[in-house]
């Protein structure tokens, strides 16, 4: 360290579009430096770190990836508003070199902002492989600002980017970039809007970008205006907006013209008609029948994954950490008081060993997912889902994440995040614990024998197809009711597919595994520690302890699907976690766990038809608490997560009593 | 001059066509400008099953689009010569 006294502090905020590569060049400034948290108020992931570059710290925040910078979602308004508002140094601009035009457009947004910009020219490889030939000289004279040519999965021209920040940083004034215009036949009319503005527009926001946002039609700024200026000022703009009402198109043609101003001497293209890997991939992938067996086969892997290493790591650590610990901790407390005995060994350690018997499984479906994003196959896999999807109101993003909630809710309500727009997101959140886990399916192929014999699997996949039609219902009624009806217009970029990077995949795995257990992890342990103390307190019996009183207190509830207090307790403790159905069953018919006894008293207490509807209920209940505690810490709300938790309620109750009631009419299983 | 005009769902895969107009809101407009769309530019039809959704090539960019968002692009259809 030559100088280890830092002089001064910059903040650089990384815009970009999707699929150029961001991460990486984040991930490869900040390393392990990065904080992962929230947006201020917001559900959208906002990344922080630090670069030290000779004796200046820089503090870098990753802007949410946007194609523009339009007010048409809440990752655009939050990328531009940070640099509004906040200001940043330098906004370093990262484009994928081998789709240049398109990538410029995000930039010609970005030049009508007040912070100036260093063009990351990424994946120039990719553009080479492409038959591209790009020179950044030429662009950087012609753009007028510090183009730097970067391969980031390689960790080429990070140095070079960095320099050209601190020089930009340095020397704001030589800073005079060229800047697109609106199309010639627009000119006047901006010039006019301008003028009809001028003065009333608030800071720190530019007036000529204002004027033009107007024209774009964006919402937003439409109404901050609206309110800004005096009624007769604003008729007199909004009618010049409503005869203009096709501006977006001359403010988007003269930026691609521009743009295409910019490249012309910089980039030597091949002739088209070439066929590139992707091409011939697609030509599989996108199909609508070989791409659903694609798409199957590469689930089928997951989950194969899944059971051959996931599985068995689950029971090793079960056994030597769970199991180990608890037996630990009675023969250690041994003359302590059997409360405080159990409350560690049943409750505390209970509860974390839940969150630790997670990971394996959780590991293997963050890395899938990430593997999936990372290679550009997501995209492809929501193409061929998404006719499928739309029937619900879903994008055809939502159809992985769901996917995955048949091994574990959890990466089904975080994998949520790949898909794009607040309302989209939340919708698959409210669903995913719709999907049947392993462990819901691991109680069904115990009780469904017991009760329906040789019948087993036809009412195990009846119970399937079930929690899938309620699905389907549950998710066009909450489209109406969330989303408004409102159509999710289905445009999407196919990005070319690429080798996996390992740094970024696995750092989006641990900070996955993180964020679960820091967040989730804490919710998890308190809800046991209190479920533990309501099935012992006050006696020491789950007969007569306060989880039993509730039971009692449901009975009525449950009376109308043929279901005794017992039963609403197996099924109350199934929200720690849902293998726990059979063991309070167990206890409280006091049948041991296992074997026939248990199989025989259920057999005998249980008619048929009152068996379903607990089994059906069983499916549709609340999901356990880690899913819960997920659905809290991915909406960052209280009350949706409290929405989630009734409208499941809700979902099961009615359709436990349709089943047990319809059965009754007909007088079958009674 | 506009009955020359199609939409994109009337492009063969192959096919290249150069966009005319884009119809419906501002919104959808300004996302489908982000992703190149825009008049002028020349687009290649790399699937459309004549159902379902398909994949255009615009600005060496792949989009994927429903049908009833592809309807809502007007090209003109260049002869196939290429």
């Amino acid at each position: 360290m030559t100088n280890n006294q830092i002089r001064n502090q910059i903040t650089v905020a990384l815009a970009g579009q999707p699929n150029v590569g961001k991460s990486t060049v984040f991930n490869l400034l900040t390393g392990l430096s990065q904080h992962v948290g929230n947006w201020p108020g917001k559900t959208v992931e906002q990344k922080t770190g630090v670069y030290d570059h000779n004796g200046t710290r820089v503090h870098i925040v990753d802007l949410p990836g946007t194609y523009s910078l339009t007010a048409n979602s809440l990752e655009e308004r939050i990328a531009r508003d940070y640099i509004i508002r906040e200001q940043p140094d330098v906004v370093v601009a990262i484009a994928d070199a081998s789709a240049l035009e398109r990538n410029l457009y995000l930039l010609a947004e970005l030049l009508s902002l007040p912070a100036p910009v260093v063009l990351a020219l990424n994946m120039i490889d990719v553009a080479e492989q492409q038959g591209m030939r790009i020179e950044p000289h030429v662009l950087e004279a012609a753009l007028g600002l510090p183009v730097v040519p970067m391969v980031a999965t390689k960790g080429q021209g990070v140095r070079g980017l960095m320099e050209a920040v601190d020089r930009v940083s340095k020397n704001t004034a030589a800073y005079a970039p060229s800047r697109p215009e609106i199309r010639a036949d627009h000119q006047a009319v901006l010039a006019q809007i301008q003028r009809l503005i001028a003065g009333a527009v608030p800071e720190p926001y530019p007036e000529d970008w204002v004027a033009l946002k107007l024209l774009e039609g964006d919402e937003e700024i439409t109404s901050m205006m609206r309110e800004r200026l005096d009624e007769d000022r604003w008729q007199e703009v909004h009618t010049i907006l409503m005869q203009h009402e096709d501006a977006i198109l001359a403010v988007a043609g003269g930026r691609y013209e521009w743009i295409g101003r910019m490249v012309r001497a910089a980039v030597v293209r091949p002739r088209i008609g070439q066929v590139t890997l992707t091409d011939r991939v697609d030509r599989y992938a996108t199909h609508p029948f070989w791409g659903l067996l694609i798409l199957l086969g590469m689930l089928g892997l997951v989950f194969w994954l899944t059971y051959t290493v996931g599985a068995p790591l689950q029971e090793l650590l079960d056994t030597y950490m769970v199991q180990a610990g608890a037996a630990w901790v009675r023969s250690a407390l041994s003359g302590a008081p059997a409360w405080l005995v159990g409350l560690l060994a049943d409750g505390v350690i209970g509860g974390a060993g839940m969150v630790i018997t997670f990971l394996p499984i959780l590991v293997i479906f963050f890395a899938a997912l990430g593997f999936l994003e990372d290679v550009g196959y997501m995209a492809r896999a929501a193409y061929v889902m998404d006719r499928f999807m739309h029937l619900m109101g879903l994008h055809g993003k939502s159809f992985l994440p769901l996917f995955l909630g048949f091994g574990c809710n959890v990466p089904a309500v975080m994998g949520a995040r790949v898909v794009e727009g607040q309302k989209a997101r939340l919708l698959t959140i409210l669903v995913a614990p719709l999907v049947p886990c392993t462990a819901r399916m691991a109680v069904v192929a115990v009780l469904a024998p017991i009760f329906f014999g040789p019948h087993a699997a036809l009412v195990s996949w009846g119970l399937v197809g079930l929690s899938l039609v309620m699905l389907a219902i549950v998710g066009i009624a909450l489209h109406e009711l969330v989303l408004g009806g409102e159509h999710v217009a289905f445009i999407m970029e196919l990005p070319l597919y690429h080798l996996p990077n390992a740094r970024t995949i696995g750092l989006s795995v641990l900070q996955r595994t993180v964020a679960f257990l820091r967040k989730a992890g804490s919710i998890i342990l308190v809800v046991s520690v209190i479920v533990w103390a309501l099935s012992t307190l006050p006696g020491g019996e789950i007969e007569s302890s306060y989880l039993a009183d509730i039971g009692r207190l449901l009975a009525p509830l449950g009376g109308l699907m043929g279901l005794g207090w017992r039963m609403m307790v197996a099924l109350l403790t199934s929200f720690v976690a849902k293998e726990n159905t059979i063991a309070t069953l167990g206890v409280l018919y006091s049948a041991g766990e296992e074997g026939a006894r248990l199989a025989k008293v259920l057999a005998g207490v249980l008619k048929p038809a009152a068996a379903l509807a607990f089994m059906a209920v069983q499916m549709l209940f609340i999901p356990c608490v880690a899913t819960v505690a997920t659905v809290r810490q991915e909406t960052a709300s209280w009350r949706w997560t409290a929405f989630s938790v009734a409208l499941l309620l809700v979902v099961s109750f009615t359709v436990g009593i349709v089943i047990y009631q319809g059965a009754m009419l007909v007088g079958w299983g009674v | 001059m506009s009955e020359e005009w199609i939409p994109l769902t009337g492009l063969g895969p192959g096919q290249v066509g150069v966009v005319r107009q884009l119809a419906g809101g501002r919104g959808f407009v300004a996302r489908l400008a982000s992703l190149g769309f825009a008049p002028g530019v020349e687009v290649q039809m790399l699937q459309n099953f004549g159902h379902g959704p398909l994949i255009v090539l615009v600005r060496d960019t792949r989009v994927a689009l429903g049908r009833g968002e592809a309807m809502k692009v007007l090209v003109e259809a260049m002869p196939h010569d290429q």
